[in-house]
């Protein structure tokens, strides 16, 4: 993706989902704004710190690049399990995680949670083929909880501590699995259930290194990574091959 | 020690990596055969996606494929003309291979088709290898039996384009080994396999080459419907990863050496009956897997990228 297209990605977002008033009631930042994917990548962990003006709750929600993503059921063909119903979503996030300073239900209103996508149950996909309510229904659940199995969508939410009134912070735990792409972390500020202010900030997840120019070359240079591919195998077979050129 | 694999988009311990390869090589050299056909499965079992896995395993194989070659070859014991013709048929069927896996991994099938593939042509294997092992174990018990005849003719040697194949000492049409290439590249592609079960004994039976020739002429060609498969499947699937292949190919090398030297202690019959067994009890595993009731009924393939 280009660099133009993905900041106004990333500005685009932000105009839709930033609250609209006080938007200087909250205040926060990462520890750092990108992870990097290395040949020893196990996962990584990012700390939200921040600070508030006014007494209140805070919610922080992070969400990974969206992508079409297909969900299959299986079912008993000829005595195999074969997959044998889909249904694709086209805007999945990669990653979904929320983080909040109380019990959800206790913070916000359901409505403010609708509107600002709080929560697993709260985020809309929309089918790329219509599928009826029902199936659409129970195809969500079931793509919720794969991504839930995956490690992709946190399970439970985070908590958010605060330090004294006004500060507060906590971390974010991504797994070895998570897709590469924009970010985005929106930080909502809450007060007697509603949002009443916020801040988005970006993240980038990205390869880096070894492991960057290989998926690299292998997604725009495909025809030449395979030569290369293919030449080091038959080097390595050829070296393989020195030690027993007498026996 | 973890390492992320950049392709197959996992992190693996790199020691199990090189442990596989070399438990695979180690095999491949006690009992001669490729082992791509318990590579590609045990990746996958391991946690790579079933796509990288048959693509890696493509890849690997030219490399394993090249050394063998060489070994033979230093020996006299490749049949060039053989093993060109045999590419014809092979890369016309890789061909026909890749189209085959881009069009069952886009209708979501190509995990249940890698299965289903792996659990015929091992069961059928194993099967009719254990049936002849233990037959030349019994006719070794009572040497007076009969030995079977060298050459029979059939309906194959009826064909047109009749060929001299001067190093085999054969005369036969060149549309036979162009069909077995050509139906080992359809595999090939699909399975990640070089095909050398299936190739090595329709060449000694079907084909009727000498038994010295066969090794390293199906190497030679598997090395090039490997390299083809490999190419074929970064282009179109993206599904190639190079730093998998190579891990394996260091683990190889080695337990090939290990293998090579152990094979050479054990009898000929009584290894191809081990190996029958093992081939089974791959294909009962998978067979069982394919009709258990799975852990999750809704699943999202990470096959095709885009």
């Amino acid at each position: 993706m280009s660099r133009a297209r993905l900041a106004l990605m990333l500005l685009g977002l932000a105009a839709v989902a930033s609250p609209p008033a006080h938007a200087d009631t909250v205040i926060a930042d990462l520890s750092s704004h990108s992870i990097a994917i290395t040949t020893g990548f196990t996962g990584a962990s990012v700390v939200l710190f921040g600070a508030i003006d006014e007494p209140g709750d805070v919610v922080a929600v992070i969400r990974g690049p969206e992508r079409e993503t297909t969900v299959w059921r299986k079912g008993k063909v000829a005595g195999i399990w074969a997959n044998t119903e889909s249904v694709t979503f086209a805007n999945v996030p990669g990653f979904y995680a929320v983080a909040a300073s109380k019990p959800l239900d206790d913070m916000v209103s359901p409505t403010a949670a609708a509107l600002y996508k709080i929560g697993v149950g709260n985020l809309k996909f929309d089918t790329k083929y219509s599928a009826g309510p029902e199936r659409t229904r129970l195809f969500t659940d079931a793509l919720i909880a794969a991504q839930k199995r995956a490690g992709v969508f946190s399970a439970a939410y985070g908590k958010i501590a605060f330090l004294g009134d006004r500060l507060f912070r906590t971390t974010f735990i991504f797994p070895a699995n998570i897709p590469t792409g924009p970010y985005l972390v929106e930080i909502f500020f809450i007060r007697d259930k509603q949002v009443v202010g916020g801040q988005t900030t970006p993240l980038i997840v990205s390869k880096v290194g070894v492991d960057a120019a290989v998926s690299d070359f292998a997604s725009h240079q495909a025809l030449g990574y395979g030569a290369i591919a293919v030449l080091m195998a038959v080097m390595a077979g050829w070296l393989a091959s020195l030690p027993f050129r007498n026996t | 020690m973890d390492i992320y694999l950049p392709i197959a988009e996992v992190s693996l311990d790199i020691f199990v990596l090189l442990g596989l390869g070399g438990a695979v090589g180690f095999l491949s050299g006690v009992f001669g055969v490729g082992g791509g056909f318990l590579l590609t499965p045990l990746l996958i079992l391991i946690g790579v996606p079933p796509a990288v896995a048959v693509a890696s395993s493509a890849n690997q194989l030219v490399g394993a494929s090249v050394s063998g070659v060489l070994a033979h070859w230093r020996r006299g014991h490749v049949d060039f003309k053989m093993g060109f013709t045999l590419l014809l048929g092979g890369l016309a069927g890789s061909f026909l291979g890749i189209w085959l896996f881009t069009l069952f991994a886009r209708l979501g099938q190509i995990e249940l088709v890698i299965s289903l593939c792996y659990v015929v042509m091992l069961g059928v294997l194993g099967f009719m290898m254990g049936i002849e092992s233990v037959r030349a174990i019994l006719r070794q018990r009572r040497p007076g039996a009969a030995r079977r005849k060298l050459h029979r003719h059939t309906w194959l040697h009826g064909l047109p384009l009749k060929t001299r194949f001067r190093k085999s000492q054969l005369y036969i049409s060149a549309l036979l080994p162009v069909g077995l290439g050509f139906m080992v590249g359809v595999l090939s592609a699909v399975m990640g396999i070089g095909g050398g079960f299936i190739m090595v004994p329709a060449m000694i039976y079907t084909l009727g080459m000498p038994t010295s020739m066969v090794p390293g002429t199906s190497l030679l060609q598997i090395i090039f419907v490997a390299a083809n498969v490999t190419m074929l499947q970064a282009y179109t699937n993206h599904t190639v990863d190079a730093v998998l292949t190579l891990l394996l190919l260091v683990g190889g090398v080695v337990g090939a050496q290990f293998g090579t030297r152990f094979g050479t202690r054990l009898r000929g019959e009584q290894l191809r009956f081990l190996l029958a067994l093992l081939v089974l009890a791959v294909a009962a595993q998978l067979a069982h897997d394919l009709t258990i009731r799975p852990k999750a009924l809704f699943v999202i393939p990470t096959d095709i990228r885009g």
